[in-house]
């Protein structure tokens, strides 16, 4: 733990959160069983606006599932999810029809898997994979939509000529950044993130956190990241859920709950981590 | 002439009530593909085993049956389905697309304006639009169920990027009363038009699927496209070598080995009706021709 | 005058779970207050837990026990108790801290790393590069390295541009945790500069410096840190 904190300099110490009196999602008592096993339990917690949110915890800790119930993708046991919508009204998912629910999800909500086979259409070219979102809102002009698709990719740093390729023809860090350029083309408020960085070689990590830190700070995203990797919630958020067995353990600023971690089970995690 | 071991039509009259059922659901919903439980025919799936249980379900004794297939009236499978009618329930068959009541077609529209008394039942091998991009039936139910269409444009989008225009030559998509999204079989989309607002009445059935759906008449049906592409109904630069029509769907024919080639209309009796009229091609491009100079 | 920084009865104590729970104390009765344009000087031998407290007043540890009053946009807020996000707040609009070493972020070039301060505060791009490039220059970063990322920077070169980092934002609170560790005497006494500017401009200044001669040239008042970690221990 001390190595740890010998190194520490100010994280998120510019990237602060844009402040907005009202929580853009709350969660309340969320709960969730199969059968006997709770899969998660009594989670609560606010996040706001241009606020990056860690959840970390080993597997089988229920971040997973905690991510899937936060967009709307599981229906919990128990408790509740508010979104502030766009017009700013806050509005429970559970009182939302599917229709509305889906709209959400692909307009003001973003949601990067760590496989990016499983959010992308890999038979498809990339310019189609970005342009998705915004056809199914309507854009009906081929131009601008290649235009937009070209400027997202440019932002994400795939060569405007791989435009017409399929993903299935890219590397897996290409895939993931194509990944967040389709995602962030209908310009979310919100974006889920479950592993955005596992199974990517170190330094396509690097690369592709920086370029995320930089995306978030730069549109004000607020983002709720899965992660077993601490050095990702340490990069990216500003705030760590720790979760073990189902419940949140504890929760702060990322560097406090990294640099001075309260629980058994967190210092465990500090710990465990092999020094650089 | 009604072979005795046969019930009217072949199927028997619960399952043709079953398919009448869920043929009154697709008229009720336009464009919407009604799940049905296809029966084995005796003929193989891809044969039309979908259009002969609508046919079969809708067929009276005073009908007039017509069959093609990409417009002809006497390819093997435009005769062996005519034939199996004929024999199963009797009826009168034709080849002229204005007498008959009933038409079941795979891949074509008839040319000539199809009327209110009549009927046309197409064969659909895929009947979901959203299938090739789409694998997971649940998930495009649900997108039809909602209305989000947005991955259909991802097709045309698809198109012209890698060819410049919307290159989907058959089974063009189609929106039908502002509403379900709709695979109009592989007919070429320079039919498409010919689905809107028309007199007959549409059906559409898909054996290996297990569906049905209906276009009832004068209903809209809009082929989709983008503003900067617009739909285009697509036929080769040429007239027919037999009959000169210059505004019907051509089927190229190639005469020998050496590329040549001529181009006659897809639909046979549209053609023959319009030579008996009078109407002459070019001679040195109609292959009787060659061989009456040999 | 009020005090920019108030710490009343400030105490700390690490509880090792992974070492059978053992409860190793840092600090207690930490009490001292800093004003506007005053730079305090925390001594006392090392392990007396000097970086402990100002991680405590930065918010990166936490505080187990007492107040630690910061005046944040016109109110005081008290880290000790605050919310995340409030703390966020604090330390984008009123503290800076500059470490010892700098946990650079892969891939960003150097002016960028100086500059990103700024940006967050609403300063555009390229008058944030130009200040940061001018607090480079001072800190004798030759140009060339300035498009590169610090983490193929010697450890003096990194520590400059952490220091850079730490002052180029208009904050009225700085904590400096030996900004002057690895530097030699010529970049020392940019540093001493560089704090008396902010003297000058009213920023109220921790500091850990074990350097004697720059502990006497920017130190107004010492507050001696052994009497805290003798009464925790």
């Amino acid at each position: 733990m001390l190595d740890v904190t010998a190194n520490s300099t100010a994280p998120g110490a510019g990237a602060g959160a844009a402040a907005s009196d009202e929580p853009l999602l709350v969660a309340a008592n969320l709960g969730k069983s199969y059968g006997r096993l709770a899969a998660c339990r009594d989670v609560s917690f606010e996040l706001y606006s241009g606020e990056v949110l860690a959840i970390v915890g080993e597997s089988g800790s229920g971040k997973s599932t905690l991510l899937q119930i936060l967009s709307g993708q599981l229906t919990p046991n128990t408790g509740s999810v508010s979104y502030r919508m766009r017009d700013g009204v806050t509005r429970d998912l559970a009182t939302m029809d599917e229709a509305e629910r889906r709209f959400l999800f692909r307009t003001d909500w973003g949601f990067v898997h760590q496989d990016p086979a499983m959010g992308l259409r890999m038979a498809v070219s990339a310019g189609a994979n970005v342009g998705e979102r915004l056809m199914a809102v309507g854009h009906n002009h081929y131009g601008k939509i290649r235009d937009t698709a070209t400027s997202w990719l440019e932002r994400v740093e795939i060569s405007p000529e791989r435009i017409d390729d399929a993903p299935r023809t890219y590397s897996g860090g290409m895939r993931q950044r194509l990944q967040i350029a389709r995602n962030l083309v209908t310009e979310p408020r919100l974006v889920f993130m479950d592993e955005p960085t596992g199974g990517l070689d170190v330094s396509v990590q690097a690369r592709l956190l920086d370029m995320m830190r930089t995306l978030v700070s730069e549109l004000g995203l607020s983002a709720i990241v899965v992660t077993h990797d601490l050095a990702v919630a340490r990069l990216l958020s500003h705030r760590v859920m720790v979760m073990q067995g189902g419940r949140v353990i504890e929760t702060g600023l990322t560097d406090q709950v990294l640099d001075d971690p309260r629980e058994p089970y967190t210092q465990l995690l500090v710990s465990s981590i092999l020094p650089a | 002439m009604n072979a005795p071991t046969y019930n009217f039509a072949y199927l028997d009259e619960q399952t043709k009530r079953m398919i009448r059922r869920a043929i009154l659901k697709a008229i009720a919903i336009p464009g919407y593909q009604v799940p049905f439980a296809s029966r084995e025919m005796p003929m193989p799936y891809g044969w039309g085993t979908g259009g002969v249980q609508v046919t079969a379900a809708i067929l009276g004794p005073v009908d007039k049956l017509k069959v093609i297939d990409q417009g002809s009236d006497d390819t093997t499978n435009a005769i062996s389905i005519r034939k199996f009618f004929e024999k199963t329930a009797g009826v009168a068959v034709t080849t002229s697309t204005g007498e008959a009541t009933v038409i079941q077609t795979r891949h074509r529209i008839p040319e000539a304006t199809l009327q209110a008394h009549q009927v046309l039942v197409y064969q659909v091998p895929i009947p979901e639009p959203l299938r090739f991009l789409e694998p997971r039936e649940t998930e495009t139910r649900r997108m039809h169920a909602l209305g989000e269409y947005g991955l259909i444009h991802v097709k045309l989008y698809e198109d012209i990027a890698r060819f410049g225009h919307i290159a989907t030559a058959y089974a063009y998509p189609v929106k039908v009363n502002a509403r379900y999204v709709m695979d109009p079989s592989p007919t070429p989309k320079f039919d498409n038009p010919k689905m809107n607002n028309s007199a007959a009445l549409q059906l559409f059935g898909a054996g290996r699927e297990k569906r049905i759906y209906a276009i009832p008449p004068y209903t809209s049906v809009v082929s989709l496209d983008f503003e900067d592409h617009p739909f285009e109904p697509y036929k080769h630069k040429a007239c027919c070598a037999l009959c000169n029509a210059e505004d019907s769907y051509l089927d190229e024919i190639v005469t020998d080995n050496k590329g040549s080639r001529m181009f006659v209309c897809s639909d046979t009796d549209y053609c023959e009706t319009r030579q008996s009229d009078g109407h002459r091609g070019s001679e040195n491009a109609a292959p009787y021709a060659e061989s009456a100079n040999a | 005058m009020i005090p920019m920084i108030d710490i009343r009865n400030a105490e700390k104590t690490f509880v090792m779970h992974l070492q059978d729970g053992i409860r190793l104390p840092v600090v207690r009765n930490v009490s001292f207050h800093v004003a506007p344009g005053e730079c305090v000087v925390l001594s006392g031998p090392s392990g007396a837990g000097k970086s402990s407290i100002l991680k405590m007043i930065f918010g990166n540890y936490r505080c187990d026990g007492g107040t630690i009053g910061v005046r944040h946009n016109g109110d005081v807020v008290d880290i000790a108790t605050a919310e995340p996000r409030e703390i966020l707040g604090v330390r984008r609009d009123t503290i800076g801290y500059v470490s010892q070493f700098l946990r650079a972020v892969p891939r960003v070039a150097a002016i960028d790393v100086v500059a990103e301060p700024l940006l967050a505060a609403g300063v555009t791009r390229e008058e944030a590069r130009a200040r940061a490039g001018a607090l480079l220059k001072r800190l004798n970063i030759p140009e060339r390295l300035w498009k590169l990322p610090p983490s193929t920077f010697s450890g003096g070169e990194q520590q400059r541009v952490n220091i850079a980092r730490g002052f180029i934002s208009d904050l009225p609170i700085l904590l400096l945790d030996e900004p002057t560790a690895s530097l030699d005497a010529a970049n020392r006494a940019v540093v001493v500069e560089l704090v008396a500017e902010k003297k000058r401009a009213g920023v109220a200044m921790v500091a850990i410096v074990h350097d004697d001669e720059v502990r006497h040239l920017i130190a107004d008042r010492l507050v001696d840190v052994a009497s805290f970690a003798a009464a925790a221990a």
